[in-house]
């Protein structure tokens, strides 16, 4: 398979660079298939035991989790809460702070960690429409006053409720990815941990799109997977191998930009030292949108997700 | 079998009654009234007893909706890739070939020019019965070059859904699907052309997070399931009975997430008239 790719990532790429226009949207779409080709060349697939281990790692009970970075990261941090119809979601966090010298929106998913009743209070990290709006309301904060909008990616889904239904679920993670696509500030989202369905994309419509090295992202749950195709939710590493949520296969597939690194066996072994790690990432792919005129920057971002998958003819 | 597989872009929500009591497909599942073939066609496959809206194919409610002969399929070369390789019981590619020789279309969903009650539109019909309607790379681009051939020729998009989710064959690609057609949607409105979601039994998952509930005007078929997460799932989730309505049209309705409920034998009128109103204010 991953021959077949090569050879039309190549030919794609072929075709880019006899473009010539500079500035265009064209010199990120090389830079992200050069980047495709160049995982392609130098991993080897990956097992199903190191596919395996990456979602284990991203489930940790330990792995620092949205507060945790914005702890590390962010000084001024100022949350705010509500999102002024119904009530404030506590799986969504979302503020205002400063990061690398000025004002940024951070937005993210919150797991509790911890005894039952913690983790219960932050129901899993899985959200209601109302935290989705209040979401909405944050970047719209945000892109009246110029902020750039971080988004921390990490849960198993949308809360699959009776009145997460009836106030409307698909339509908020619907609305939500709008709004991202609407944005006149540049935007950067990173899946630190589990990149769980429409729950993760509708905060994931963003300029650059990173995972930490031992995150997934993936369209459902291993269980969920080997449950509907297998029968037997045993089959999950199986669902897992043939699905392939892990970053690396996710940069191969050029579904993100770039894979953040961290601390030697897991982001939970050394909360600073992670930090460290995705404060980098973040700041650097800000300061590459921040030279980009923000109608243009609106254009291609649209233009890079319009142009995502896989079809013949 | 492979209508049961792939059909959520988080969990599973099976066609109404999938293989318990084995109903010919003929027969009313809500009144056990039965019809021949050409007496269903001729009603719509609405049930003349009751009123109960049997699912209806791509091909069929194109001849149901539109003028006739007018409509000019684009895009119809368009075919699944298997980026994947995907093997879970039987190979992905040969799931599709089955569910193409099964259908007589290439994807679930058609897109192409027509007209409704002499109103130009561009239109986008998916259809239950290839793999559940689900959306993987074909679906998400057919529906993207809908949008644009709608700016293109400056007239709305009328798009008649029918999906259990993502097709999970295409792993991360069919959930990118969900960003790609949000924005194909947002250029769209951007470009001030009206858009016109009909949400046909089932709307689920990656539809609803996605363009299905993007539109200027929502409508739905009486009993259509919109949710989110299956109501199974939820059920195994809450540990509590549900609504009986859970996830249906009407309850959207009741909460606010739907404009009207349209009796299928109205569909094609509600749709020109739509299209007159917006037409008229351009």
């Amino acid at each position: 398979m991953a021959g077949e790719l090569e050879l039309r990532l190549r030919d794609r790429l072929a075709k880019l660079r006899g473009l010539h226009l500079p500035g265009s949207s064209v010199s990120d779409e090389v830079r992200r298939i050069e980047q495709q080709i160049e995982v392609m060349e130098t991993g080897d697939e990956r097992s199903e035991d190191e596919i395996w281990n990456s979602v284990e790692l991203a489930r940790h009970p330990e792995r620092p989790y949205t507060l945790d970075y914005i702890e590390r990261l962010i000084s001024d941090w100022f949350e705010l809460h509500g999102d002024r119809a119904r009530m404030d979601d506590p799986a969504i966090v979302s503020g205002l702070g400063s990061f690398a010298g000025r004002t940024v929106a951070v937005i993210g998913h919150q797991k509790g960690r911890g005894d039952a009743v913690k983790r219960v209070k932050r129901n899993f990290g899985m959200a209601n429409p109302e935290g989705y709006r209040k979401a909405m309301r944050v970047m719209a904060i945000a892109d009246r006053h110029g902020f750039p909008v971080i988004t921390l990616v990490d849960t198993p889904g949308a809360y699959p409720g009776v009145a997460a239904e009836q106030h409307g679920q698909g339509g908020a993670l619907a609305a939500s990815q709008a709004t991202m696509a609407r944005l006149l500030v540049p935007t950067v989202a990173c899946v630190i941990g589990e990149g769980g369905s429409g729950g993760a994309v509708a905060f994931a419509l963003a300029d650059r799109v990173l995972m930490q090295q031992h995150a997934i992202y993936s369209v459902i749950s291993p269980e969920g997977c080997a449950t509907i195709l297998w029968r037997d939710a045993g089959q999950a590493r199986k669902a897992a191998a043939a699905f392939k949520p892990d970053a690396a296969h996710c940069l191969e597939l050029g579904v993100i930009d770039g894979i953040i690194p961290e601390p030697e066996g897991g982001a939970h072994t050394d909360f600073d030292a992670a930090a460290i790690m995705l404060g980098q990432s973040v700041r650097s792919a800000l300061e590459e949108l921040g030279q980009v005129d923000a109608g243009e920057l609106r254009r291609r971002r649209r233009a890079r997700f319009r142009s995502i998958g896989v079809v013949s003819s | 079998m492979a209508s049961r597989i792939d059909v959520s872009i988080e969990h599973k929500h099976a066609p109404p009654d999938p293989s318990g009591s084995k109903k010919h497909p003929n027969t009313c599942p809500k009144c056990s009234s039965h019809y021949r073939e050409d007496e269903l066609i001729s009603n719509l496959r609405v049930c003349a007893q009751c009123g109960y809206h049997f699912p209806v194919g791509a091909l069929e409610r194109i001849q149901q909706l539109l003028d006739s002969d007018s409509f000019i399929e684009e895009a119809k070369e368009l075919r699944s890739a298997d980026p994947l390789s995907f093997f879970d019981l039987r190979s992905y590619k040969e799931r599709i070939a089955e569910a193409e020789l099964k259908t007589g279309l290439g994807d679930a969903l058609l897109m192409g020019q027509a007209k409704i009650e002499d109103q130009d539109c561009q239109l986008t019909v998916m259809d239950f019965s290839f793999m559940g309607g689900s959306m993987g790379s074909v679906v998400g681009e057919k529906f993207a070059r809908a949008c644009e051939r709608a700016i293109e020729r400056n007239v709305p998009l009328v798009s008649v859904n029918a999906s259990g989710g993502a097709r999970m064959q295409e792993g991360i690609f069919s959930l990118m699907q969900v960003p790609k057609t949000v924005c194909a949607v947002e250029n769209m409105h951007d470009a001030r052309v009206p858009f016109i979601n009909v949400l046909t039994h089932p709307t689920t998952a990656g539809l609803l997070a996605s363009f299905a509930t993007l539109g200027d005007v929502t409508i739905a078929e009486p009993g259509t399931l919109m949710c989110f997460t299956g109501p199974r799932v939820v059920q195994q989730t809450v540990r509590e009975d549900l609504p009986d309505d859970f996830g249906r049209a009407e309850a959207n309705y009741r909460f606010g997430h739907l404009d009207a409920i349209v009796q299928r034998q109205e569909l094609r009128a509600v749709l020109g008239k739509l299209l007159r109103l917006f037409n008229h204010g351009r």
